[in-house]
């Protein structure tokens, strides 16, 4: 029998935790007890799984990629095309869910960190449909990077708020949204993007992701008759990666999770926090990040805003402690080569975030047999990353 | 009833108490020891020391501010903890609270991190993002080192209050108001209330925190709990002095604060 993850603690082996202020933890009680019962509620669930079907579009597909399997000469590559979810990436899972729980809850204001701006698009998507006010946290180098997201944040009604503490990123912008949570707890709701925070954030985001898994399972075993061989996730707090794994966790398949080497594994320029980071806590887990020997945390880099956190999901590290998930890093150039053969291949235009898990997958499908399998999540679409695209790829286009 | 508290038997009174909190080695480890003294000039009966970090979530701008100077002053948690035995050589001798966020202690690791703060005569601890539920283990090594590991309660602690009131050591807590520290302009008829509910559980003296920067607000404290401890007012303060610090004008940047904080606190 495997064993449940979370326990009462909120904890993942020796992970994930509340290392919170005083003040939070009324609010994460709150939080924990109508979560509970709305997962345990078939009338919630039934609004959830509603609201994914008719409005964000799922099942999302799952495409053979034909011409690239030929190309590669190996294993068979399917893809679970979480590009075409309304709103561009799996974000819209998770937020759906946390928004139908806001207003079960009676919370009429969100608040959302965002990194590449996916999940602050996702938070400002939900917020209009179901009527929320919707504040999200960016930081000032972000909104620079991803400029396009954030106008189509403030089209969607939503305050943008610049964050200059820090480096400007999405450290930073998940420390402001939770100093705004803690003043303003009483009528906010905090609708975190990933499977980070404090418990019971990253347990439920996983289960607003698994959806991801689900339909992947059922999806694949209609057409190959047998679980995929290998699944590749990119991670970066890593919600995707949870969303399509946690169902396959225990069976035969072999997952992998993709983080961002940057500018490679031997600079200092990378968010590659279980590769290279250490056990600490950040943003109220007890996880692995990257930090200086003193403690203090340390800033990351990747090409892919989506990647660029020093932290991952307690869940994440203790599947890395625990070997049941292998974890291997790709860099910017890697991301961006496997990014341009797919959509050469197979007209598809990933994000660069999505990108790392499909060239650690194209690294690895030469080296099997014909016969076996591989499932990569596409996380998410390119669109928003066209103007980076541009700077790369203007001359040889 | 309150019982004495203790501080290895260094603090002995049990109201009327001024607790200021300060950030070592903002903008020096040098001038964090000349404002100390200062400080307890002026009345000061623990020292709270706080300890920069990266990422203080508990924090509002102008603390993040002081951490961000220390920083780059390059103090650590280590350098803090060291810094106690020099205040002590040039005459401090209130007990010294060290305040600094979990992730530099666990990267020191408890066993060493007790033996720093016992080998530096440290008396109390304070880490804001360890709550009752995560602080059992660092409960007992302060215990068994005869620290005292200082709880918080706020006024959303709701059931929390009554467990986390009877375990308290030394002082006792009490935020304010909700949200991060940094100055209010008013504090809360609710607050008052919180206070009063906080004083029946708590066996020590209740020290209220959080927003208080006028000596209005003090006087409000000192009327209904056992003590106040200013942070970020004593830090803008400081801040207010870095430009006479940074022509060399020490004497007067101490005297101009040793001046403010008499009118803050008197
Ligand atoms: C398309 C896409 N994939 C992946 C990520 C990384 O997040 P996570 O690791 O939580 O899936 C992001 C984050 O913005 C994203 O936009």
């Amino acid at each position: 029998m495997l064993q449940v993850f979370p326990d009462l603690k909120g904890r993942y082996g020796d992970f994930g935790g509340k290392y919170v202020p005083e003040t939070l933890m009324g609010p994460l009680q709150e939080l924990e007890e109508a979560l509970d019962q709305a997962m345990a509620d078939p009338a919630f669930l039934e609004e959830y799984h509603h609201v994914l079907k008719e409005y964000a579009g799922r099942p999302t597909s799952l495409s053979y990629a034909d011409k690239l399997t030929g190309h590669l000469g190996g294993a068979k590559i399917y893809l679970k095309r979480e590009d075409l979810n309304h709103t561009g990436a799996h974000k819209l899972n998770n937020a759906i869910g946390q928004a139908l729980l806001a207003k079960r809850m009676g919370k009429e204001k969100i608040i959302a960190e965002t990194g590449a701006g996916q999940h602050g698009v996702a938070s400002a998507t939900v917020a209009a449909k179901f009527g929320l006010q919707c504040i999200v946290f960016m930081g000032e180098e972000d909104i620079r990077r991803q400029e396009l997201n954030v106008f189509r944040m403030k089209l969607l009604g939503a305050e943008v708020v610049s964050v200059s503490s820090g480096n400007g990123t999405l450290k930073d912008a998940t420390n402001e949204a939770i100093r705004y949570w803690v003043a303003n707890c009483e009528d906010h709701f905090y609708l975190i993007g990933s499977v980070v925070g404090p418990h019971p954030y990253p347990r439920m985001v996983r289960d607003f992701q698994r959806i991801i898994g689900d339909e992947s399972k059922r999806q694949f075993l209609e057409v190959e008759k047998e679980l995929p061989d290998r699944i590749f996730a990119c991670v970066g707090g890593g919600s995707n990666a949870m969303g399509i794994f946690y169902p396959f966790l225990g069976d035969t398949s072999e997952l992998i999770g993709v983080e961002a080497a940057g500018k490679g594994m031997d600079t200092p320029e990378h968010a590659a926090t279980l590769s290279k980071g250490t056990p600490g806590v950040i943003h109220g887990s007890m996880t692995y990040l990257m930090q200086d020997e003193n403690g203090q945390i340390t800033e990351p880099y990747s090409i892919s805003a989506g990647l660029d956190y020093p932290g991952i999901g307690p869940e994440h590290a203790h599947l890395f402690q625990t070997k049941q998930v292998r974890y291997e890093a790709i860099t910017d150039k890697e991301a961006l080569d496997a990014l341009k053969l797919l959509t050469q291949m197979e007209g598809i235009i990933p994000a660069i975030e999505s990108a790392h898990a499909l060239a650690q997958a194209f690294k690895e499908a030469p080296q099997m047999s014909q016969n076996e399998t591989i499932l990569i999540n596409l996380s998410g679409r390119g669109d928003k990353d066209m103007a980076t695209l541009m700077e790369h790829f203007q001359e040889e286009v | 009833m309150l019982t004495k508290t203790s501080f290895q038997g260094k603090l002995t009174k049990t109201e009327d108490l001024f607790i200021p909190f300060i950030v070592a080695g903002d903008p020096s480890p040098e001038l964090t020891i000349q404002f100390a003294l200062r400080l307890q000039e002026e009345g000061a009966d623990v020292l709270e020391l706080g300890v920069p970090y990266s990422d203080p979530l508990a924090d509002g701008p102008t603390i993040q501010r002081a951490a961000q100077r220390a920083l780059k002053s390059g103090m650590s948690l280590r350098k803090a903890i060291e810094l106690v035995p020099k205040l002590r050589e040039h005459g401090l001798e209130i007990p010294v609270v060290i305040f600094t966020y979990y992730n530099p202690v666990l990267q020191i690791g408890h066993e060493e991190f007790f033996q720093l703060l016992g080998e530096n005569g440290v008396e109390g601890l304070l880490i804001p993002d360890l709550p009752f539920e995560e602080s059992e283990e660092i409960r007992n090594r302060s215990e068994e080192k005869g620290i005292e590991f200082i709880s918080l309660v706020a006024p959303n602690s709701d059931q929390r209050i009554k467990q986390i009131a009877e375990h308290a050591k030394g002082f006792l807590y009490c935020v304010s108001s909700l949200g991060v520290t940094g100055e209010r302009k008013e504090m809360s008829a609710e607050a008052l209330a919180f206070i009063e509910k906080v004083r029946q559980y708590s066996q020590v003296p209740v020290a209220v925190g959080f927003g208080i920067s006028t000596n209005d607000h003090v006087q409000l404290v000192r009327n209904h709990a056992d003590g106040v401890i200013i942070g970020s007012k004593i830090i803008r303060l400081i801040e207010a002095e870095i430009e006479n610090i940074e022509k060399g004008r020490m004497d007067e940047a101490l005297k101009h604060f040793t001046k403010e904080i008499r009118a803050l606190v008197q």
